[in-house]
């Protein structure tokens, strides 16, 4: 009997925690790289909300690749606001699951991106191959890890900085272009499901010459893992990558949660937001803010996706749709 | 020389070292911080709440799949009836099919874009990424344990000794109580241990139906991966450990019930 009572107590306290009295429960499901960001940044706001209206806020994570992420949001997981890599993955959002309206990007500022990043190379101490720009990762005989860009949203910027790169070298010759992707993406033995798989491959499991990285996955390795085995290489030029958080407006209205959750949202624009996207390595929106990290952040000629690719809505289908360049010039196995 | 050295000891040697290192190293990794580490690892919310739903879903599919199991195998292996190669294949299936595949199939389901989905968000009723998800993708996948464990062994012992109950006057329930069940609790107790570690230990179909909600839907071998990912490589070693107790538990129950078989 008393067995029996204990797997009752098991069954219910999962369920019973989300609604655990006068407590909000927020779900911000998000994309790889961020979860060391997030995890101050909820603390953070769980103390300011607190002060602000007595109120005790809850903030579980989700993390995992951007599109399969876009893809369990779609799906039904329940997610009051998402933080995810690029805009396309929240337009699918809004498109499939019609979770949020169209116009979500224009809600709040900067695009909805309350911090940026770029692609760097990420190259083992000393840099042995001599990996100095994009050219370089064309050559036979260098090992690169890049995530699988169907399922990874920085694998879609590392794409398009390669591929923008080789549209300013060969004058936007696209064919000329893709020929370059295609030798780079040559030279990539495993494509990982998400960015952070890809840097523990990389990092951990000592495999290739050079990582595709997130500026700030990059930074963060480093830090981690020791500098004296990894060293960033800016190339010559690089993509301004934008990472869009967006309120899940159905999900949080069923929830009760709207007016917390938007201001989860704001509260990555705040100045205190701000400070802890730059010490997580994100590059801030705001400019004192950024003013005050320019050492880590070295300034960088970087073109954006609309200007060099019309927009996500352009790019996404033109190149990593089924039949896109992506499947044209990659074949695995070989 | 060197070939008078006596074989079999040495490659009982190699045998014994091979499942030894693998062991040690999970333990001197989860230890490399130190105990204090390792506690804080193991007594950290999400790890409780980790233990507690990995748990939850063997409490649930190992009962379910003891009954079942038996259930079949006993239909099995001691009547006929149509549609008996039919529900064989099916206890099969699990084997055959990869977790993944599994899990998707429910996400197809019981997602919001799936057959269900439209009616269970009506009664708000959440399966996938949630609790309930969690259980019927471990159910499914510890399937076939007990069944596959139980229909052998009485496949062998025939009906003869159910038949000279029954002409002896026993009735259904006392002939499986008194008769069968004697005959095969060993065996029965093996595929429930086989079940309760694959339950345990699932990671594919789990994956896939969980959303990674850390404290709310994270089992303990994507908790474990969780922490790898996040760079706490003491941590996730530490949980890990928790994982390798239990497959040493599962080895030594295992072979003291592989003795009481033969």
């Amino acid at each position: 009997m008393r067995s029996l009572l204990f797997l009752g107590s098991l069954a219910v306290v999962p369920w019973a925690q989300g609604v655990a009295q006068g407590t909000i429960t927020l779900l911000n499901v998000s994309y790889d790289p961020t979860r060391e960001l997030y995890q101050e940044v909820n603390t953070a706001f769980t103390a300011s909300w607190k002060t602000k209206t007595g109120q005790d806020v809850v903030i579980k994570q989700s993390h995992g690749g951007s599109g399969k992420q876009a893809r369990s949001v779609i799906d039904g997981l329940e997610a009051d606001v998402v933080t995810l890599a690029l805009a396309y993955d929240i337009d699918e959002i809004s498109a499939k699951g019609r979770l949020l309206p169209p116009a979500w990007q224009t809600r709040l500022p900067d695009n909805s991106a309350p911090y940026t990043s770029t692609v760097v190379l990420l190259v083992r101490k000393g840099n042995p191959k001599r990996i100095k720009d994009w050219d370089d990762l064309a050559r036979p005989g260098v090992s690169i890890i890049t995530p699988n860009p169907k399922t990874s949203g920085g694998a879609r910027w590392n794409y398009l900085a390669a591929w923008g790169y080789a549209l300013r070298k060969f004058g936007g010759d696209q064919a000329k272009a893709k020929q370059f992707v295609a030798s780079v993406y040559k030279n990539v033995p495993v494509l990982d499901a998400g960015a952070r798989g890809a840097t523990t491959t990389f990092v951990e499991r000592g495999i290739g010459d050079v990582l595709l990285a997130w500026e700030n996955e990059a930074l963060l390795a480093i830090k981690e893992l020791g500098p004296n085995r990894f060293e960033v290489v800016m190339a010559s030029v690089s993509i301004l990558a934008e990472p869009s958080v967006a309120l899940v407006d159905k999900v949080a209205k069923k929830h009760g949660t709207t007016a917390v959750a938007q201001a989860y949202l704001e509260y990555l624009y705040t100045d205190a937001g701000q400070e802890i996207v730059a010490k997580h390595h994100y590059r801030p929106r705001n400019a004192a803010v950024a003013a005050r990290s320019t050492a880590q952040f070295p300034k960088l000629v970087m073109f954006t996706v609309d200007e060099a690719f019309g927009g996500w809505k352009k790019a996404q289908p033109e190149h990593f749709a089924d039949g896109g360049t992506f499947d044209q010039i990659y074949q695995p196995g070989r | 020389m060197l070939s008078s050295l006596p074989q079999p000891r040495s490659r009982r040697l190699a045998t014994e070292e091979s499942g030894v290192v693998p062991v040690a190293a999970v333990f001197a990794e989860a230890l490399k911080d130190g105990i204090g580490t390792y506690w804080a690892a193991l007594k950290d919310p999400d790890a409780i709440a980790a233990i507690r739903l990995t748990a939850l879903a063997a409490a649930i599919s190992v009962p379910l799949n003891l009954l079942f199991g038996l259930a079949a195998a006993w239909s099995i292996t001691k009547f006929t009836f149509p549609g008996k190669n039919l529900l064989i294949t099916l206890i099969d299936l699990p084997f055959a099919v990869s977790p993944v595949v599994a899990g998707m199939t429910f996400v197809l389901l019981f997602g919001a874009q799936g057959w269900f989905g439209a009616f269970l968000a009506d009664h708000d009723i959440k399966i996938i990424f949630a609790v309930p998800g969690i259980v019927l993708a471990t159910v499914f996948v510890t399937f076939p344990f007990v069944a596959r464990e139980l229909i052998p062994l009485m496949h062998e012992q025939g009906v003869e000794t159910e038949e000279a109950a029954i002409i002896l006057g026993a009735n259904g329930w006392q002939t499986f109580w008194r008769v069968t069940l004697p005959n095969i609790k060993w065996a029965l107790l093996y595929g429930v241990i086989l079940c309760s570690a694959r339950a345990v230990g699932e990671f594919g179909a789990v994956s896939v139906v969980s959303g990674h909600i850390r404290g709310v839907t994270t089992t303990l071998p994507l908790h474990v991966e969780i922490l790898y990912n996040e760079y706490h490589f003491a941590a996730a070693f530490a949980v890990a450990s928790l994982l390798t107790l239990l497959a040493l538990v599962t080895l030594v129950a295992k072979s003291v019930v592989e003795r009481e078989i033969r």
